[in-house]
């Protein structure tokens, strides 16, 4: 049995280690540039509501319908269906490159929406005493809406970084790297299940360790339970 | 008389539109002097909360001017409106306090928001915490907090820009009633102290009667009475008056008197020698329907519904026995 684990890991272990940082690398890169992205449409979408702190109903809708269409696309087929719009940005349309920019694309919409559920949950009376006292709406956003619903934004990151994940596995198929690339090709094309359950082990170990992290922070972080 | 500080002209106030409208405030007209307490009661529904909200434009009213402190607010725009708002301090029903940030950087938000630095805006944020009683607990988070402290933290935030009116929100209705007490004795102090005008909401005639000196009475969207507390008290002229003054509403129906008075004790003389000088000096027997004194502002007021006899001669001898009373005021209650 030892002997079968440490044959494994000399001949596929490089590989591993290599499809684990590809996967990191494109997590971590896409989840940065998605928040730049969807963090501040979320914050549009519930500061432009008609009972918004600066209702404005046309960028309201706008911003709306942009959302909706970039999240009823599939993953896969937003990721062919853009594949110039990736040369243009990063000057490839493969590798862990090529899948930042359909990652980002595909997970700023969603993410935007988890923002918009994190600040709608903020008390409308704190909102309100914070007009009483004349702040500014920006003053608002950043000192009201984004510390209060600081915990639930965090939950909702670690939402976003596992969906994120879950997507990198997906951009295998067009041949990314990382793990659900390696997936594809040792364990499907080639026939190797040792390396196609290793893979599948790993990115349950990952998510969960995403998901006990985030919920801890947000459960530190939060004021309410003490 | 003093000053105004507070001039609601002609407001109303409808939400919707069409057959949905709902109109919350009808052309109400009132004024509030400087360095008052001022409450305004109505049974909910009445609109008391969306006037005191268009006190500060929260909510804008449909018609109508609202000048506080000498500024037209329904004529200012967005950026002198804000500035505007930073003198009249707020608090509410359900304190709103910012739940992720302790008590003392509850007190200095709004000073944050005026770009007021960082070591000053502690300094008064500790002296205010000290002056609500709650100088030992700075760090503490609201969720730490009873619902007591909590409102005296939000007393503390309204007053931390040295506002010159502070409005209040049906501000004890979430409270029991010892807590209430303690922060309608907390509001008094700060009236007296800051000389701080202070706008109370409330369905409670039990906050009028412990710290106004004056008031209004809100129903249905109008204004149906407003004077000095001790009048509207001894005197109440409307149905809705009535009910608020005497909440347990004496059903007159049930009364088996044909005529009934309500006298008022304005001074400090007592009901009994009166009543009894009533029987011997004029012969008349009077029936006490119910007695009541109140203690307002320091003053004890003492009112008594009487059921004069069924003789209407001996009825009229009483009343105007009544009337030559010093300190007394004498209404004769409509029955059906």
């Amino acid at each position: 049995m030892m002997e079968a684990i440490s044959g494994f890991w000399a001949q596929y272990g490089d590989i591993l280690l290599d499809g684990l940082a590809d996967t990191g690398v494109m997590v971590g890169v896409s989840t940065v540039f998605a928040y730049l992205l969807g963090l501040p449409l979320g914050v549009l979408l519930v500061v432009t509501r008609p009972d918004g702190i600066t209702p404005n109903r046309w960028v309201n809708r706008i911003i709306g319908w942009i959302i909706n269409i970039g999240r009823s696309i599939p993953f896969l087929i937003l990721m062919v269906a853009i594949m110039g719009f990736t040369e243009l940005i990063v000057g490839t349309k493969i590798g862990v490159r090529g899948a930042i920019v359909p990652l980002v694309v595909s997970a700023a919409p969603f993410i935007a929406r988890m923002v918009e559920t994190s600040l709608t949950e903020v008390d409308a009376g704190v909102v309100e005493a914070a007009q009483s006292m004349g702040a500014t709406p920006w003053q608002i956003v950043w000192k009201v809406y984004l510390p209060e619903a600081k915990p639930s934004l965090i939950l909702g990151a670690s939402i976003s970084i596992i969906t994120i994940l879950a997507y990198t596995a997906i951009a295998g198929a067009v041949g990314s790297g990382g793990l659900g690339d390696l997936a594809l090709r040792y364990g499907y094309q080639r026939d190797v299940p040792s390396m196609l359950w290793t893979t599948v082990v790993l990115i349950v170990v990952i998510v969960q360790i995403i998901q006990t992290v985030f919920s801890w922070l947000a459960r530190k972080l939060d004021k309410r339970l003490r | 008389m003093g000053q105004p500080i507070i001039e609601i002209q002609d407001v109303s106030k409808t939400f919707g539109a069409g057959g949905g409208a709902v109109h919350a405030l009808e052309h109400v007209s009132l004024t509030v002097e400087r360095g008052e307490i001022f409450g305004i009661i109505g049974l909910s529904g009445a609109g008391k909360s969306t006037l005191v909200r268009c006190m500060n434009l929260l909510e804008r009213p449909t018609e109508g001017r609202v000048i506080v402190d000498g500024r037209e607010l329904t004529a200012l725009r967005k950026q002198e409106l804000r500035q505007a708002r930073r003198s009249i301090g707020m608090i509410f029903q359900s304190f709103n306090l910012l739940m992720q940030r302790t008590a003392l950087d509850n007190v200095t938000f709004p000073l944050e928001l005026v770009g007021v630095s960082r070591d000053e805006a502690r300094k008064k944020g500790r002296q205010l915490l000290e002056t609500v009683g709650l100088g030992d607990r700075a760090d503490a988070y609201p969720a730490q907090l009873s619902g007591g402290q909590k409102q005296r933290v939000a007393i503390a935030r309204a007053l931390a820009t040295d506002p010159a009116v502070l409005l209040c929100d049906e501000a004890t209705s979430a409270l029991d009633p010892t807590t209430t007490l303690s922060i309608l004795e907390l509001l008094k102090e700060l009236n007296r102290k800051l000389g701080v005008t202070v706008v109370i909401i409330t369905h409670e005639m039990k906050v009028v009667e412990r710290i106004c000196h004056s008031v209004a009475i809100l129903s249905g969207g109008v204004v149906a009475e407003q004077g000095r507390v001790e009048d509207i008290f001894t005197n109440p002229r409307t149905e809705i008056g009535r009910q608020l003054v005497y909440p347990d509403g004496v059903r007159l129906d049930e009364l088996m008197a044909s005529r009934v008075v309500r006298i008022a004790f304005t001074g400090g003389s007592s009901y009994e020698p009166l009543i009894a000088s009533l029987v011997m000096d004029c012969g008349v027997k009077v029936n006490i329907l119910g007695a009541d004194t109140r203690d307002i502002d320091g003053k004890a007021f003492g009112t008594m519904l009487l059921g004069l006899p069924e003789d209407p001669a001996e009825a009229a001898r009483a009343v105007k026995y009544l009337q030559s009373q010093p300190n007394l005021t004498v209404e004769e209650v409509p029955q059906k």
